[in-house]
């Protein structure tokens, strides 16, 4: 699976995998969402674009997983596909979903916000790219 | 977690020396068995916070700690703003001021169950809970700012209580010194809607029999008997709150090492009281208290409503409130003289002892009401500070259970339904809009309140008055 989560003692972590870093923030994103909803269930029928920055790629990660909570409950929508383009510190990400309904939408938790813990961004031993951190739930 | 790492200075306290960065030594309060099972994490945080530039004392953990961000959950640490003390978002945690506020009801545990299921409904019905909830209310840009300013002070004068509410709340219903300026547009857009409700997460309402009293004096003074009815409401800051976390943790991220601040975890992140941004957060944070008290009394307002519509006009009067993620600005006596000191509790509850200037005069002689809320169908506790409790770890006491075990971990265990019907078939009557969110909460998945609770009176940071069990919880 190119998203998965993985346990933290009150939390949760949320890991994206993939072939590029790209694909990795992208895959990180999905697992986000599913925290708070199955995303097989969401029509990606309307989209939204975001642009970020920050002095590393982890921080880049919280931005992004930031952007993606703060459209979440303002735009009270939820999200099933991802497209990221990273460039020199800098992130262009489109979010396709729609809005939240509780009569279709399965409901889990919702995230409160990214954290600082088990961040982490980078290439493993099967040189594939992680991008994963803790969210407060 | 290896006692053998510990000096153990008494059955309930265990201290580690200070070594390495460690400016003072690190403590916990808690019985054997209860360090035993506490992830190793606490020690490491605990012994990272003591290594905090101006740290008075020592860096404590109560009885519930476990794994936090930076701080352990259940850590309380205090700072001198004059010897270059810090402030840390980390060490406030991202829901600010979340808290457990407790109402009194003239109701009898009949009343309650010839309607449980009633109740249950309108409760649920009344109280917006859950995933993204909102409420009718929507505050404009100039009503949020009052909010940040006013706290419950400002809900009561909007018409959501009455002004005898406040002297029970802390601060009396709002902190001085916030500045609605330091809170980002994105903090106040996720605010808009979100005005009186619960949230998701651990937070609950439930109405509650008081099921054990331990000091019947207290307990006389708080207005609690056995049989007794009361309604206790979990919440925070929501949206609002959360936001400013995160955003004032991304700044200091990167503005402690041009402080000179080296962090062993960068979630430690932290900068002076006496910097630019320290002063910006504190003013943002204390926005964010006043914004979870004025969310509590509105949860208060709309709870209150539902009773009359079922028992009439009846009287739901408050206990108490206490904050649980919060730094509070608070006058300690350390080494023989009085301090101005800047008090993280990161799920920590402040427990005043008896006399204290900051307590009303009709709770004064009692010590401040430290109320513990245990997990979903579990027992809430309602504990008192203590004398001894400002000498230990400057008034303050345990927040709850504490998880015993992931949410990763419980949702392999339970499912959502069969923890309802089991709880139903207790008595206890569940609402939520999650299925999968109860079974996160399921009781199992917590430690044991009554531990937790019996080593923070063994301990004396509070004494024990009454036990509370659930009738009816609406889960967010």
């Amino acid at each position: 699976m190119p998203w998965e989560h993985f346990p933290h003692a009150a939390d949760m972590g949320v890991r994206g995998i993939g072939k590029t870093k790209n694909e990795a923030f992208e895959e990180a994103a999905k697992a986000l969402v599913a925290l708070t909803t199955d995303i097989g269930g969401v029509s990606p029928k309307e989209k939204i674009a975001v642009s970020l920055s920050a002095p590393d790629d982890e921080q880049l990660l919280v931005e992004w997983l930031d952007a993606l909570v703060f459209e979440m409950a303002t735009r009270r929508f939820v999200f099933s596909r991802f497209e990221v383009r990273i460039e020199g510190g800098k992130l262009d990400g489109t979010l396709w979903g729609e809005p939240w309904d509780e009569s279709r939408h399965s409901i889990g938790v919702e995230v409160k916000g990214p954290t600082f813990t088990e961040l982490h961004v980078g290439v493993g031993g099967d040189g594939l790219w992680v991008a994963q951190l803790i969210v407060d739930v | 977690m290896d006692t053998s790492r510990f000096q153990r200075v008494s059955d309930t306290e265990w201290r580690v020396k200070p070594w390495g960065k460690m400016r003072v030594p690190a403590v916990i309060f808690a019985t054997e068995d209860l360090i035993r099972g506490m992830d190793d994490k606490v020690y490491e945080q605990v012994t990272n916070v003591a290594t905090l530039p101006g740290i008075e004392k020592a860096s404590f953990a109560m009885p519930d700690a476990h794994w936090g961000y930076g701080f352990p959950i259940g850590g309380v640490a205090a700072f001198d703003a004059d010897r270059g003390g810090v402030i840390s978002a980390g060490g406030v945690g991202f829901d600010i001021s979340c808290g457990v506020r407790t109402l009194l009801t003239t109701l009898s545990p009949g009343d309650v169950e010839g309607a449980q299921k009633e109740l249950a409904d309108v409760l649920y019905r009344s109280v917006p809970a859950g995933v993204g909830s909102t409420s009718a209310i929507k505050l404009g840009a100039k009503e949020m700012d009052s909010m940040l300013r006013g706290g419950a002070r400002w809900a009561v004068a909007e018409g959501y209580g009455t002004r005898s509410d406040l002297e029970r709340i802390e601060e009396e219903g709002a902190i001085d010194g916030a500045s609605p300026q330091d809170v980002s547009d994105r903090a106040k857009t996720r605010q808009r809607e979100a005005m009186g409700t619960l949230g998701s997460g651990n937070h609950y309402l439930e109405v509650q029999r008081v099921a054990e009293i331990f000091d019947a004096e207290i307990a006389r003074v708080f207005g609690l008997s056995v049989d007794g009815i009361v309604v206790s409401i979990h919440c925070g800051s929501r949206g609002l709150g959360h936001q400013i976390g995160t955003d004032y943790l991304k700044l200091m991220v990167n503005e402690a090492p041009r402080h000179g601040i080296q962090l062993p975890d960068r979630e430690l992140a932290s900068v002076p009281l006496k910097s630019e941004v320290g002063r910006r957060y504190l003013g943002a944070m204390r926005a964010g208290i006043n914004c979870a008290l004025a969310n509590r009394q509105i949860v208060t307002h709309f709870t209150r409503r539902a009773f009359a519509s079922i028992f009439g006009e009846t009287p739901l009067p408050i206990l108490y409130d206490v904050s649980h993620n919060t730094c509070k600005e608070e006058t300690h006596r350390v080494d023989g003289g009085q301090k101005r000191l800047f008090v993280h509790r990161k799920g920590a509850t402040r427990a005043f002892g008896p006399g204290h200037p900051e307590l009303p005069d009709s709770l004064r002689a009692a010590g401040q009401p430290v109320l513990i809320g245990g997990s979903m169908g579990t027992s809430s506790y309602i504990l008192a500070g203590t004398e001894k409790s400002m000498r230990l770890a400057f008034g303050s006491a345990c927040h709850g259970a504490g998880r015993a075990m992931s949410r990763h971990e419980a949702l392999k265990r339970w499912r959502g339904r069969q923890v309802i019907d089991d709880l139903a078939s207790r008595g206890i009557v569940i609402r939520s809009h999650s299925s999968r969110g109860v079974a996160e909460e399921a009781p199992g998945a917590y430690k044991d309140v009554a531990e937790v609770v019996n080593a923070a009176d063994e301990a004396d940071l509070a004494r024990k008055v009454a036990k509370l069990a659930p009738l009816i919880c609406v889960k967010g």
